[in-house]
């Protein structure tokens, strides 16, 4: 894998052989056409771009759509099996399980899709420096080394005692606990990334194309942004594929000890959670939650297969 | 043939069953699981309800209470009571006699000398004992003879039942503990893993917060008891995990404390490799109200510290609320088998059971009349207002299943009479324990409302009823200590409690108890919701097995058996 | 490399203090207390007595400095005589538990094994089946067995233990009754029946374990191949006429471990940390649980103990992958 904008270059050179002969000359053909065009060819990639859309329209437009409110008690209609009243049954307060994931589907996904921006954006930014820079190399990884030494549950618990009453003033109970949760998630899950993405420019760095670049006079800046960074995306795609799994179990494991989201409040990884005790009686309970979490995932992993293909240039027109 | 076969083996188990129950450790081994892991086997070290019943298997108190609520002796003699002149006429002095004959497991006798070892240990200022109020009061413990022990309190007791009663008093060997006592307590290691009792098992291996392995004490003063040759007592996981290996996989006998949804207990139960048994002692769910005003504008060292509240002061907000709430379904949802309804703080035993207040109907159009009556009127959001006070309330507890599905529910009652409520659950460890850095803690209070469930030792409720006295109330002054949580404050019931700590007759106690319960509900302490039981599961095959909730549960654990 | 390898292990050693302070810090900072878990019923007085009694009574720094002596000299005095038979430490008073008031190293020697057979077994048995799946599945990019591991690994990624667990206790120990749901930690294997036994009560935790680890590290090693299975210095090896398989096999594979050996050398430290929520279910008792039920119970000697031991480990793995770096890459220098 060579750096994206050399490739341009070639490609350029080597288009017009393989070309239809209609179109001798691509001048306005543009990089990011080409990476879409490749993108819509990878049958994975569509799919999970397909579910991707269909589960957010599922858990942002559902709602309006479902009259039923996720927090309603119909205590007579407790443990119901499926119905057209309940598509997926009702748990053991008679809540609409059916309104219930798609409520706690808004949740788990902000959570989820942020909390592992967060982390990939902190991890892939320490990764990079400490692998490029020499003389940050040893100062971030020791204080990666500290943050992963850290105890989560009582950091955790700092975090709140700290921040929660503030946020709270500031955004409201819930704003503040999103905020909260977010933040707690991301700053304990980017170390995994930083080490590998360190791991891998460390490599790079002594490839001949770097050199060659940086011979030419590169600014650090741009060597990163150009030539480093689009060099290690695919640990990275694989690290926001477990990234976000990770983020959704964990607010999950948060407000079921406490920590998290107010209980009023559900989310897939508390379905999940609450259901498992009911597994025997009622399997459909955790079936639901487990589904869309691990469909969420899958979809995720596949959008990032697709987008890794279509963005490494030697693979794309094949 | 076959029926041959058949009857031969009736007949000879006809022969054997009764000889098994006769002989010790003829059953073979017995596996009990508590889901909260032992991590200690001195409850004077640890007041934690895991460490005290485990500790029970070894070692004894010299009586306790049976499932009723009894005294029994068990090292002692007989009961010491007025009566029998065990018990001084003016009630500052209780004398015991000890049960002759008895040896502890490394085969020396026990004696008086023992008892008030046992008192010293616990009484040392440096010790940090857990059950130091078992003590509360004593002067002296003084050893005539061998077998007799006169314990001396500093004041009249009516109830000199404190020391050497019940599993969280029993009495440990005075050479072995002799060099543990005040700060070296903790430091004994071997001996705070092992102790030496006079229980029906001996500790073999202990493993601290895993597995305790136990074998019959060769010395236990019933021959032919305890049924048992061994005992595995392993502890750690969760409830369900719990009750599935009793009910459903059969991998152990004894399963304590199965705090589960009703249902998943009655599919557990289909299993049909055991059985669950319910008892009800004191223990009851409630709302605290909070009699402080706890706004967060308020300092530090005001919020929930000042009175009134602004609204829960009101009788006709909180009689409202408890006239909302749905019992019997609470009951039903979270309980089952091991809940009844109650509107009572003190509903055992049955002579404190005031019987004065009814609230097993919800009524909901009632409560919203009252409200009317009362001046608060139902706001454009459905939200009650008087005076610019909204009736927006904070709600919070500690994380638990059942309590994160009473809150919902309850949540919703609330707001078909104009009540907001704002739902908050806080882990178990911080919202119990008694941090005073943290603002989460259920001392601290910073809530208009919080539930959890509390009870009290023993049979006579005097010292749980001095939760409502007003200098109990935590403030920054007691670094937030105090068990009056809902900072509950009126002259009457302190004056009645003072008439009740020195009134010895039976009779007129459980009046005043009675009486003291009806003003802490009646006048804003707190919404009595659930009188919760305990509730454990045994294997079908374990005979003898009796559920108490006044003492240890394992405390007749040496008359347990295998059924066959 | 030695040079390297030197200089960074006496990096370590103010490293390892520091963090050793962040984490008392933190753990002084956090809401909790000592007597959370003993019941309402015992008085706030007695609680406070009780609290004294454990040394909280006595300023942060001297905790800090007792605990750091206790640590650093007197559990290696007695690690010494344990083994020599000396009597260095002698009335000393160790790393003791505010649970158990007994010496945290010694519960920690005593969890140890269940920790390592099954959670080192699963982190083992998982890598061992995460690289071959990681590789063929980017040799054969897209072929049914690829979309077939990715599928399992990303639906074992995301099915949290504390569900996967319940479901084969529920199918295997109470459906099939082909395992026990409740591990014995005092088990002791002696003989070929007993390792029988052994194996059965290890199958579902390592199950449940071995998938989350196996998920992971089979997605690093198959998106690492893909990389580089495109490179010109693959190309060259096959145009060189090396066989394929010496061409995947060392070249391709060689040059692709490099963010693999990172996430196995992070997950070791954890293997010693334990898995939480899976030693909970199972009841394996290991240093997991162990940990967990210190924090709830707030005993800070045990956390703060357990916890730095798992800094060790971490900053030690670290290393050694930094080490393992340069000699997967030559071309990797540190000087």
């Amino acid at each position: 894998m060579t750096e994206t904008a050399q490739d341009t270059v070639k490609e350029a050179a080597t288009t017009p052989l393989t070309m239809d002969a209609l179109e001798p000359t691509l001048p306005a053909r543009s990089q990011w056409r080409d990476v879409w065009d490749q993108f819509k060819h990878h049958r994975g990639a569509m799919f999970g771009a397909g579910f991707f859309v269909f589960i957010l329209l599922f858990v942002t437009v559902g709602p309006l759509l479902w009259h039923i409110d996720a927090t309603y008690i119909d205590i007579r209609a407790r443990n119901q099996g499926p119905s057209w009243g309940h598509p997926f049954g009702t748990d053991q307060l008679g809540r609409d399980i059916f309104a219930r994931m798609m409520a706690g589907g808004q949740i788990s996904m902000a959570v989820g899709m942020t909390a592992m921006l967060l982390s990939l954006f902190l991890g892939t930014a320490i990764g990079v420096m400490a692998g490029y820079f020499k003389w940050l190399d040893g100062l971030l990884m020791r204080f990666t080394d500290l943050f992963l030494a850290l105890p989560l549950l009582p950091l955790l618990l700092v975090i709140i005692l700290l921040f929660r009453e503030r946020l709270n003033a500031m955004f409201g109970p819930e704003g503040g606990i999103f905020i909260l949760m977010v933040f707690a998630i991301g700053i304990t899950s980017w170390m995994n990334t930083a080490r590998i993405v360190r791991g891998d420019v460390l490599a790079l760095k002594e490839r001949e194309f770097i050199l060659a670049a940086r011979s030419i006079g590169t600014k650090p800046r741009r060597m990163i942004t150009r030539h480093v960074l689009p060099n290690v995306m695919s640990p990275i795609m694989v690290s926001a594929t477990l990234g976000i799994a990770t983020a959704i179990i964990t607010e999950s494991a948060l407000s079921f000890l406490g920590l998290g989201f107010p209980p009023d409040f559900p989310t897939w990884g508390r379905l999940l959670n609450d259901g498992t005790d009911y597994l025997q009686q009622y399997p459909e309970r955790v079936i639901w939650p487990g589904l869309a979490i691990s469909l969420t995932v899958l979809s995720i992993n596949y959008l990032g297969d697709g987008l890794r293909d279509a963005l490494d240039p030697r693979i794309r027109g094949r | 043939m076959n029926f041959k076969k058949t009857l031969l083996s009736a007949v000879a188990f006809a022969a054997i069953a009764p000889m098994a129950l006769a002989e010790r450790g003829a059953d073979g081994n017995v596996s009990i699981i508590y889901w909260q892991a032992p991590s200690i086997l001195n409850p004077f070290l640890s007041g934690g309800t895991k460490d005290v019943e485990s500790a029970s298997l070894i070692i004894e108190p010299l009586a306790r209470y049976n499932e009723k609520g009894e005294l029994v002796p068990w090292l002692a003699a007989e009961i010491p009571t007025v009566a029998n002149g065990g018990v001084s006429a003016d009630l500052t002095s209780i004398t015991w006699k000890i049960a002759p004959g008895l040896l502890w497991s490394d085969g020396t006798p026990f004696t008086s000398a023992d008892v008030k070892f046992t008192a010293d240990y616990c009484m040392n200022p440096e010790g940090g004992c857990a059950q130091l109020t078992k003590f509360e009061g004593v002067t002296s413990v003084e050893t005539p003879d061998d077998l007799t022990v006169k314990v001396t309190f500093e004041k009249s007791t009516p109830v000199p039942y404190g020391p050497f009663v019940g599993g969280e008093s029993p009495i440990i060997q005075a050479a072995q503990f002799a060099n543990c006592t005040g700060a070296k307590a903790s430091e004994c290691t071997a001996e705070n893993f092992g102790p030496i009792g006079t229980g029906p098992f001996v500790v073999t291996e202990f493993r601290p917060n895993d597995v305790i392995t136990m074998v019959a004490n060769e010395n236990y003063r019933d021959a032919s008891k305890p049924a048992f040759a061994s005992l595995t007592f392993k502890g750690g996981g969760d409830a369900t995990a719990a009750g599935r290996a009793v009910m459903e996989t059969g991998e152990f006998d004894y399963a304590w404390n199965l705090q589960l949804a009703p249902d998943v207990i009655a599919n557990m139960e289909k299993g049909g490799k055991g059985t669950t048994v319910a008892g009800f002692g004191p223990l009851v769910e409630r709302i605290m109200l909070n009699n402080t005003n706890n706004d967060p504008a308020l300092g530090p060292d005001e919020r929930s510290v000042v009175r009134p509240h602004p609204s829960l002061s009101d009788p006709a907000v909180y009689k409202a609320m408890s006239l909302a709430i749905d019992r019997p379904l609470l009951v039903e949802v979270g309980y089952g088998p091991a809940g009844k309804v109650t509107c009572n703080w003190i509903p055992a035993p049955d002579a404190f059971n005031s019987t004065s207040m009814t609230c097993d109907q919800q009524d909901i159009a009632g409560a919203n009349a009252m409200l009317d009556a009362a001046g608060w009127a139902m706001g454009g959001d459905g939200v009650r207002a008087k005076d610019g006070v909204r009736l927006s309330y904070l709600y919070q507890t500690s994380t638990n299943a059942v309590r994160q599905d009473f809150q919902a529910l309850i949540k919703q009652w609330f707001s078909e009479i104009g009540i907001e409520t704002e739902l908050r659950n806080i882990n178990a460890s911080v919202f119990f324990g008694g941090d005073a850095g943290s603002p989460d803690t259920f001392q601290k209070f910073y809530a208009d409302l919080e539930m959890y469930a509390n009870t009290f030792n023993g049979t006579d409720p005097q010292a749980y009823l001095a939760n409502g006295l007003c200098d109990k109330a935590p403030r920054p002054d007691t670094q937030w200590q105090g068990e009056n949580i809902s900072r509950f404050c009126d002259e009457e019931y302190d004056a009645l409690h003072a008439k009740l700590s020195t009134t010895a007759d039976i009779a007129g106690r459980a009046e005043i108890g009675r009486a003291l319960n009806d003003m802490a509900v009646e006048r804003g302490m707190m919404i009595p919701l659930v009188h919760r039981g305990r509730l454990s599961a045994h294997a079908n095959s374990l005979g003898g097995v009796i559920l108490n909730v006044w003492d240890s549960e394992l405390w007749n654990v040496a008359d347990w058996h295998r059924v066959k | 490399m030695l040079n390297f390898t030197i200089r960074r292990m006496v990096i370590s050693i103010p490293t390892l203090l520091f963090i050793s302070l962040v984490i008392f810090l933190l753990l002084e900072l956090a809401p909790g207390d000592p007597m959370a878990q003993v019941p309402l019923t015992v008085p706030a007085e007695v609680k406070e007595k009780m609290r004294e009694a454990l040394g909280l009574g006595q300023p942060i720094h001297i905790r800090y400095v007792k605990w750091l002596n206790q640590f650093f000299v007197i559990e290696p005095l007695n690690l010494i005589d344990y083994y020599a038979g000396t009597g260095f430490a002698e009335g000393k008073l160790r790393v003791i538990s505010w649970q158990t008031r007994s010496p945290v190293m010694d519960i920690v020697v005593q969890r140890m094994p269940q920790t390592l057979w099954v959670v080192g077994m699963a982190y083992i048995i998982g890598v061992l089946i995460a690289l071959p799946i990681g590789i063929i599945s980017a040799y054969r990019q897209y072929s049914i067995f690829d979309q077939a591991g990715t599928f399992i690994s990303m639906v074992g990624f995301s099915v949290p233990p504390f569900f996967s667990g319940v479901l084969v206790i529920v199918i295997f120990a109470v459906n099939l009754g082909w395992f026990p749901s409740i591990y014995n930690t005092l088990h002791v294997v002696n003989d070929w029946p007993s390792f029988v036994v052994q194996l059965k009560q290890m199958v579902m935790p390592v199950m449940v374990l071995a998938l989350q680890t196996t998920a992971q590290v089979s997605r690093y090693m198959r998106a690492s191949m893909l990389d580089n299975l495109g490179q010109d210095f693959t190309r060259t090896a096959r145009a060189k006429g090396l066989r394929e398989s010496q061409v995947v096999m060392v070249h391709v594979l060689r040059n692709s471990m490099i963010p693999v050996v990172t996430v196995i050398a992070l997950g070791v430290p954890a293997v010693f940390g334990g898995a939480i929520i899976t030693e909970q279910v199972f009841k394996v008792n290991g240093i997991g649980q162990l940990l967990i039920t210190a924090i709830q119970a707030n005993d800070l000697p045990m956390v703060l103990t357990l916890t730095f031991i798992f800094a060790i480990l971490i900053v030690v793995f670290n290393l050694i992958a930094d080490i393992l770096y340069g000699l997967l890459d030559p071309r990797i220098r540190y000087d």
